[in-house]
This record gives structure tokens, C-alpha cells and sequence, in this order.
């Protein structure tokens, strides 16, 4: 059973760099496109959404296509540093967010347009800039709602399992996540494998949502509904 | 304005229908085939129903042993066809399909394939422990049998221990092929008839001999509702025109 334990961690620490990039990532464009005004916002808009309706096997293979050893990005990551994604616990990251990606960023969008603008505006004319009124006023009125946003990324990074098994595949050890680790011990019939990492499985997924709970207690749901 | 009502109608019609359709209806016959039979049984399967009239015949296709793992688990399968002789003794042992009617339809040889551009191409299985092959992409062992005879072959040859920490495991035979022609692996282990699919876009370095013969049984399922078309199915496969087909993708006589 030690197998399940390398599994979490790996899910872990896939689903922790998934969040951790979202949250840089969610935030930036949410503020871009809840203060932005410029030609294309909307469809911007539906294209940062579009992870979150598309099947993640199409974006397995978006994904394949473009930073695989034959894909734009791909080669051009391995002629100029030598760097290949596929196969790797950092392609899995990168699937796990580009999945997760839009709930922090509708979070983050729906969390910036709600702060007050006159708050933001009294900070400018008391003579802050642009970023102090950013870091010291917006951000921290928003904060709860990107909190929510950033959680259900987490805990959606951690089940992701299509994109990431055509991206980085299943290596024990080095790719395989719970959740592929689970498909492939009922693919060959490993009961009682199965078993065991849907029991860890079950008991990750309700500790990360009491968490979620007690970091942001009662305030999650009324800042996200729009 | 006159075509409005016409522009809602049909599309909800469309979805209603949608809704509605798709229920397995007892006429319909549900094949569940090994991965590397794709090809032929999608060709196979109009040529059943042309012959027998109203019958429909559903392909599912997955490793055998994911097949395996649906039937043992109640999935309402009429007739199973696996590309190796272990999976479906498994079947046989839990008692699943009929024992009397199991023939062997198809014979496949282990190839090991590599990018038809790649620069490199190894003249025997032990030129794989080379650093410049880097990855090498194999069925899961576990589920795949064509993963399976390939673990046979590199543990015979004490290959598996230097090769190992080079594989890539595929939930079946053509997520290897598919790796391979993609170039995302230096080589693979898949069976002839799957490096025949994808000429342009694979090479068939080697074949590569088995310790036991690459054989496919099929046999109707014991649960299976619709036993006499499931019967008529595997007559089918074994027949002249099943034949031709199956040997046009490669396949070899059992």
C-alpha cells in the first residue's frame, strides 16, 4: 500500500503547483478583466472560461499538440532548454491548471467587480498608487471570495484525471495520481487496491473541503454566487 | 419572424430525441473486443448485420483485461473477444463466458515500432538498454496482454531491469502506437497488426518472437440475453468473409 501514499503525495504536490500558479494567474486576469476595458474582453473572457466546459480530454489533446516534442511549444521548449513536459510531474501540473484555471479566475472576476470602486478611489485621492491601492485596498476586500475560488481549484486540481493521463501518463511514482493510480488498479481487476486509494482518496477530498471551510468560515458561498 | 418558432422546434426536438435514444434494445448484440481488433471488427460488424437482419451489433473496445474487469463486474456484454489466451482463461475460471463455444479466431506477432522519422531504429530488443533510447512506451502489464507478452520477452532476455526505468505504460495497445507515431517515446511494443494502421507515421524495427503464440480466443457470454446471435457472431468471425477481413489488418490464422 505503500504505492497509495506516493500517489497522495505526488497529487499533493501536483494539485499544490496547479493552485499555486492559478492563484498568480486567476488573480491577474481577473483584475484585467473585471477593470479592463478594451476591445476583445469579452471574448477573452469566454476563452478563459472555455477549460471549464471543455471535456479535459480535449484538452489532454490541446495540450499534446502543442507542448509535445512535435508541438510548437514543445519543440521549441526542447531545442532552446532542453526541457520536455510530457511524461513529467510538471506536465501533469500543467494540466491540472489549466482545468482548475477558471474557477479561480471567475472567482477573482466576480470577487474584484464587487469591490466598491469609491474605496479604491479614496485610497488614489489620499495619494497612493495605482499597486499600494491594488495590495492594500482591492486585494484584501476581495480576498475571500478568490479564497473560495482558489479552494475549489485545489480540491478540482487533485481529481483531475483526463487531461493529466494523456499529458503525463501514468509512471508510478513520477506521474501517477490517485486518481489515475485508481483507474488503473480497477482496469486490472486489483480490488482491494482500488479499495484502499478510493478510502484516501475520500478522506484527502473531505479534509481539504473542512479546511475550506474553517479558513474562510461562512462567508464562501455568498461571495461567489453572482 | 416566420422562422422562428421552426429555429426553437427542431433544435428541441433534436435534443429530445437525444434524450430518448440510446437504450440497448434487445435486438442489439454487445461485442466487447480487445483494442487491436478495432479496425477489423468495425469492418466485421456491417457485414454481421447485413447477414443478420435487425440485429445491431455494439463494439466496445479497451485492453482486454479492462474488458475483463466490466464483464466479471456485470456489464452486459454478449460476446468477448481478447487478445490473449490468460485473459480470457480468467474468464473462463470465474465462469463467465460459454466454455463449449471459445474459439481461437486470429493470430498477431510482437513488433517493436519506432517514429518513422526518428533517426535511430534498434536491430535487436537488447539495443533498447541504449541511453538514446530514452523512453520506451509498453501496454500496462497488468490489464494489457500485449504488455503482458512484452514483459515476458525482456524478462526472458534479462532485459526488464535495464529497460524498466524507461517505460512509459499505455492503457492499451494503441495508446502505444499513438506515443509512438506522436514521437513522445523512442519505441514501442505493440502487435504487427497495429503498426500496420499507421504506415506513415511508424516503423516496424523487429519482430519480436513469443514464448507462447499470440492467439485470440472469442466466446459468448454465459449471462449474455441474446445467446443464439451471440453464437451466430462467433460462427461469424471464424467464417470465409470474417476471415478475409481479419487477414486484410494482418492477422494470422490461429
Amino acid at each position: 500500500m505503500d504505492g497509495a501514499w506516493i500517489a497522495l503525495a505526488l497529487t499533493l504536490k501536483v494539485a499544490g503547483w496547479a493552485t499555486l500558479l492559478n492563484l498568480l494567474l486567476g488573480i491577474g486576469l481577473g483584475w484585467l478583466i473585471a477593470r479592463g476595458r478594451f476591445v476583445g474582453r469579452e471574448f477573452l473572457d469566454a476563452l478563459l472560461t472555455l477549460p471549464m466546459v471543455m471535456p479535459p480530454t480535449v484538452l489532454g489533446y490541446y495540450l499534446l499538440v502543442l507542448i509535445g516534442r512535435r508541438g510548437p511549444i514543445g519543440s521549441w521548449l526542447q531545442s532552446t532548454f532542453g526541457i520536455n513536459l510530457i511524461f513529467t510531474w510538471q506536465g501533469a501540473v500543467i494540466a491540472a491548471t489549466v482545468v482548475s484555471f477558471p474557477l479561480v479566475y471567475k472567482a477573482s472576476r466576480a470577487a474584484f467587480e464587487a469591490v466598491e470602486p469609491q474605496f479604491e478611489q479614496a485610497a488614489r485621492v489620499l495619494g497612493h498608487g495605482e499597486w499600494v491601492v491594488f495590495l492594500r485596498v482591492t486585494l484584501p476586500l476581495a480576498w475571500r471570495g478568490i479564497l473560495a475560488g482558489v479552494l475549489l481549484a485545489f480540491a478540482r486540481a487533485t481529481g483531475e484525471f483526463g487531461a493529466t493521463l494523456m499529458v503525463a501518463g501514468s509512471i508510478p511514482g513520477k506521474t501517477q495520481t490517485l486518481s489515475v493510480a485508481v483507474y488503473e488498479a480497477v482496469q486490472a481487476g486489483q480490488d482491494d487496491v482500488a479499495n484502499f486509494l478510493v478510502l484516501v482518496t475520500s478522506i484527502t477530498c473531505l479534509v481539504v473541503l473542512i479546511a475550506a471551510g474553517k479558513l474562510a468560515p461562512g462567508h464562501i458561498a455568498g461571495q461567489t454566487s453572482r | 419572424m416566420a422562422n422562428f418558432e421552426s429555429l426553437i422546434s427542431k433544435p428541441l426536438s433534436m435534443f429530445a430525441a437525444c434524450l430518448l435514444s440510446g437504450s440497448a434494445l434487445a435486438a442489439d448484440l454487445t461485442v466487447s473486443a480487445a483494442s487491436s481488433l478495432t479496425n477489423a471488427f468495425k469492418d466485421i460488424a456491417p457485414l454481421f448485420e447485413a447477414r443478420n437482419q435487425g440485429t445491431k451489433v455494439l463494439l466496445n473496445f479497451a485492453a482486454s483485461g479492462a474488458l475483463l474487469q466490466q464483464i466479471a463486474k456485470g456489464a452486459p456484454v454478449d460476446v468477448f473477444a481478447s487478445a490473449d489466451q490468460e485473459t480470457m482463461n480468467q474468464a473462463q475460471a470465474q465462469s463467465l463466458i460459454r466454455i463449449g463455444e471459445r474459439r481461437d479466431f486470429a493470430a498477431n506477432k510482437l513488433v517493436v515500432i519506432v517514429p518513422a522519422d526518428g533517426k535511430q531504429r534498434p536491430q535487436a530488443v537488447a539495443d533498447l538498454v541504449q541511453p538514446t533510447y530514452v523512453r520506451i512506451a509498453i501496454g500496462l502489464p497488468a490489464s494489457v496482454p500485449v504488455g503482458r507478452y512484452t514483459q515476458d520477452v525482456l524478462q526472458r532476455a534479462n532485459l526488464w531491469a535495464a529497460i524498466e526505468p524507461k517505460l512509459i505504460t499505455a492503457q492499451n495497445v494503441r495508446q502505444v502506437l499513438d506515443y509512438v507515431a506522436r514521437g513522445e517515446v523512442d519505441a514501442g511494443f505493440v502487435y504487427a497488426t497495429d503498426a500496420a494502421v499507421m504506415p506513415d507515421k511508424v516503423r516496424t524495427a523487429l519482430t519480436v518472437p513469443t514464448e507462447t503464440p499470440i492467439l485470440y480466443p472469442i466466446a459468448p457470454l454465459a449471462p449474455s440475453a441474446n445467446a443464439e446471435a451471440a453464437r451466430n457472431f462467433v460462427t461469424f468471425v471464424l467464417s470465409a468473409p470474417a476471415q478475409a477481413v481479419l487477414a486484410k489488418y494482418g492477422f494470422g490464422k490461429p
